[in-house]
């Protein structure tokens, strides 16, 4: 038995099923649609195209690959993993978008041209920021405006350096292009930086993200960024900048990490920090480090999932985020925290959890290829993210000194979905040759060696120690409320500033030039009136009779003219 | 909602084993390194407990100048919504 229907399609029926549904049905169609999805996929022969004519060009909205293949089975199982987590949930928009969002991530990743890439790249705007409003808080409507519009605008650079590629060079179609000192290439590069929180372009994410709602978050960080990752992957592997870009990104977010209060903005930091990792390995673009790159990809929208969904539970729960508010939750939520710990281990690359058997292919890579200085930065945010993601996280909010905060434990569907994601971590953890087997190369890599298992956990309980001893020595910086201002000020602040600025140097000038203008007007109108308005010279009305008399005394000195000149 | 129930870091000392046992691990891997072949990739990696050590000051730079950040960085909650 085979398929013919796109991916994407299944999820965007399911939605408008989702959107006419309440109760247990919809519950059902919510689990059911990313099964259906995936086995559609699995029946589905990988040598087929599904494509479409508009005017003089072929859209392909179907076209795999094995790249494509892995993002398009790890996007079922996180669209699977989320409809668990928020089953419970009885906004129907919600959940409407949490499913349109997956089928427009799904879409994105089989597409074979540019302009159809546009299109999806724009649906997973429009639809990831209803979770963000669904939060309906004032905070969160005007985060959603700031992340859709830039979101938006990363769509409108792509298609622009999608319509002047097909300019140049007469083709729409999406593979590689790499930087090669055209504008096209160079707008499409940002476009997909934009999405993939380029340094300096990342705020939107550490804005909009802990804003959501607790199953929003989950959704959110499993799919845009990762597009964005799977778009760099098919488009600029190899492309020296990247490295370079990617190192910044894995080392920037951890020092925001660790001064961060609200838990849900740490996790965001350390979510560009570990695709820093991927954007590292896609730079370097040899076979290990694309493996490397895509197979952190895989496991870090499982264990990221993990970690935003054990904070959901806390903040669904508690209805409190900020660190300095939390604390001694593992006597209340146990399992919670427990899983919590599970995807902490992973994030961390501990051995037997899943980030070990990925994260290490991208450094090796790095020495490979003689980026030495790289492969140091990032072995220090493997131990910094260790410290604020695997430590900081589940100890403030679980441990760390008692809130007095005592509520029930996390609901079932929530623990199940956990449940799931913590046996996929170790899973992939204890037997990656599952996940290897689906990667875009061959695999010629042992994670398990005894120098990697013994190197890796000096590194991560020299940290652990690290922490335990500044603590004790009170010298680790106590959770306290606040905000850290970021690149985003410039926008948030620093764009109105200037804008007031303006106003006052070019105010009062523009009020003066108004003014005169104004003046002139006036006095043309005053004028104006003064001959035409009513009772004036030229609007008066006169007598027939004396415009005859007029006439008369016209015609008469018509009359004596003649008579004098003819003489 | 007040529990009487005695929890399992209510007790100092189940703390102070959490921390031994750190200490007696971070031991064992430093240990252990005389007795496991290391390959070697990089130069620095001969070091020994280069690993360790890296991780060690790795974390105590990052906090400490986390820490010196704050004071430049750090707002009222509310900075944004004025």
């Amino acid at each position: 038995m085979t398929s013919s229907v796109a991916p994407f399609l299944i999820f965007y029926i399911g939605a408008a099923g989702v959107m006419l549904t309440r109760g247990m049905a919809r519950q059902l169609l919510m689990l059911s649609i990313p099964l259906i999805g995936a086995w559609n996929l699995y029946i589905l022969p990988t040598d087929t195209v599904i494509s479409l004519a508009v005017f003089d060009y072929t859209l392909t909205v179907f076209k795999a690959d094995r790249l494509s293949m892995l993002f398009g089975y790890l996007f079922h199982l996180a669209a699977f993993i989320g409809a668990i987590y928020s089953i419970h949930v009885k906004n129907s928009g919600e959940h409407v978008a949490g499913v349109m969002y997956a089928g427009s991530a799904l879409g994105a990743v089989f597409v074979g041209d540019m302009i159809s890439l546009f299109v999806f790249w724009e649906m997973l705007a429009l639809t990831s920021v209803f979770l963000v409003l669904a939060r309906n808080t004032e905070r969160a409507n005007s985060a959603a405006m700031r992340y859709i519009i830039i979101q938006v605008l990363s769509g409108v650079i792509l298609l622009a350096g999608v319509l002047l590629r097909l300019h140049n060079t007469g083709t729409i179609a999406f593979t590689h292009i790499g930087l090669d000192g055209s504008l096209a290439s160079q707008l499409i590069f940002l476009a997909f930086g934009i999405k993939c929180a380029f340094p300096l372009l990342h705020n939107w994410l550490t804005d909009a993200y802990p804003e959501a709602t607790p199953s929003g978050t989950v959704y959110l960080s499993a799919f845009t960024t990762k597009v964005a990752v799977y778009a760099l992957a098919r488009s600029y592997a190899g492309t020296e900048i990247l490295v370079y870009i990617g190192a910044t990104m894995a080392m920037f977010p951890i020092f925001f990490a660790v001064i961060e209060n609200d838990l849900r903005r740490v996790l965001a930091y350390s979510l560009i920090n570990q695709i820093g990792f991927m954007v590292v390995g896609i730079g370097i673009g040899s076979e290990l480090a694309m493996n490397g790159a895509i197979s952190h990809a895989f496991n870090d929208v499982i264990f990221k999932g993990l970690l935003f969904m054990s904070m959901g539970a806390v903040l669904y729960r508690t209805g409190k985020m900020d660190g300095s508010a939390l604390g001694g939750l593992y006597k209340s939520m146990p399992k919670t925290a427990f899983f919590c710990i599970i995807g902490a281990a992973s994030i961390s690359a501990f051995p037997l959890f899943s980030g070990f058997v990925s994260k290490s292919m991208v450094m090796v890579a790095a020495l490979d290829e003689g980026y030495e200085l790289v492969w140091l930065a990032l072995l220090f945010a493997s131990a910094g993210v260790f410290h604020h993601a695997g430590i900081k996280i589940p100890f403030f909010a679980f441990f760390a000194h008692d809130s007095g905060i005592r509520c029930k434990e996390a609901p079932t569907n929530m623990l199940i979905a956990m449940g799931l994601a913590a046996i996929i971590c170790v899973f992939n953890g204890s037997y990656p040759w599952v996940l290897y087997s689906m990667l875009p190369f061959p695999v010629d890599y042992a994670p398990y060696t005894a120098a990697h298992v013994l190197t890796q956990t000096q590194l991560l309980f020299f940290s652990a120690l690290a922490f335990t001893i500044l603590k004790l020595m009170h010298i680790y910086p106590p959770e306290l409320p606040g905000i850290n201002i970021d690149a985003e000020w410039s926008y948030r602040m620093g764009l109105p500033k200037a804008v007031q600025a303006f106003k006052t140097v070019f105010g009062p000038l523009d009020q003066s030039i108004r003014k005169f203008g104004l003046g002139i007007v006036t006095a043309i109108i005053g004028l104006t009136f003064r001959f035409n308005g009513p009772n004036s010279a030229l609007a008066r009305t006169a007598l027939v009779g004396s415009m005859v008399q007029w006439v008369i005394v016209l015609l008469g000195v018509y009359l004596a003219l003649f008579l004098i000149s003819s003489d | 909602m007040s529990d009487q129930k005695k929890h399992m870091f209510d007790d100092p000392k189940n703390v102070k084993r959490v921390i031994g046992a750190l200490f007696v691990v971070c031991g064992l891997s430093i240990v252990a390194e005389f007795f496991i072949y290391r390959h070697i990739d990089h130069p620095w990696e001969v070091l020994f407990g280069f690993y360790g050590v890296y991780g060690f000051f790795a974390c105590v730079i990052l906090v400490l100048v986390a820490k010196e950040m704050r004071k430049v960085v750090m707002r009222k909650e509310d900075y944004y919504d004025k």
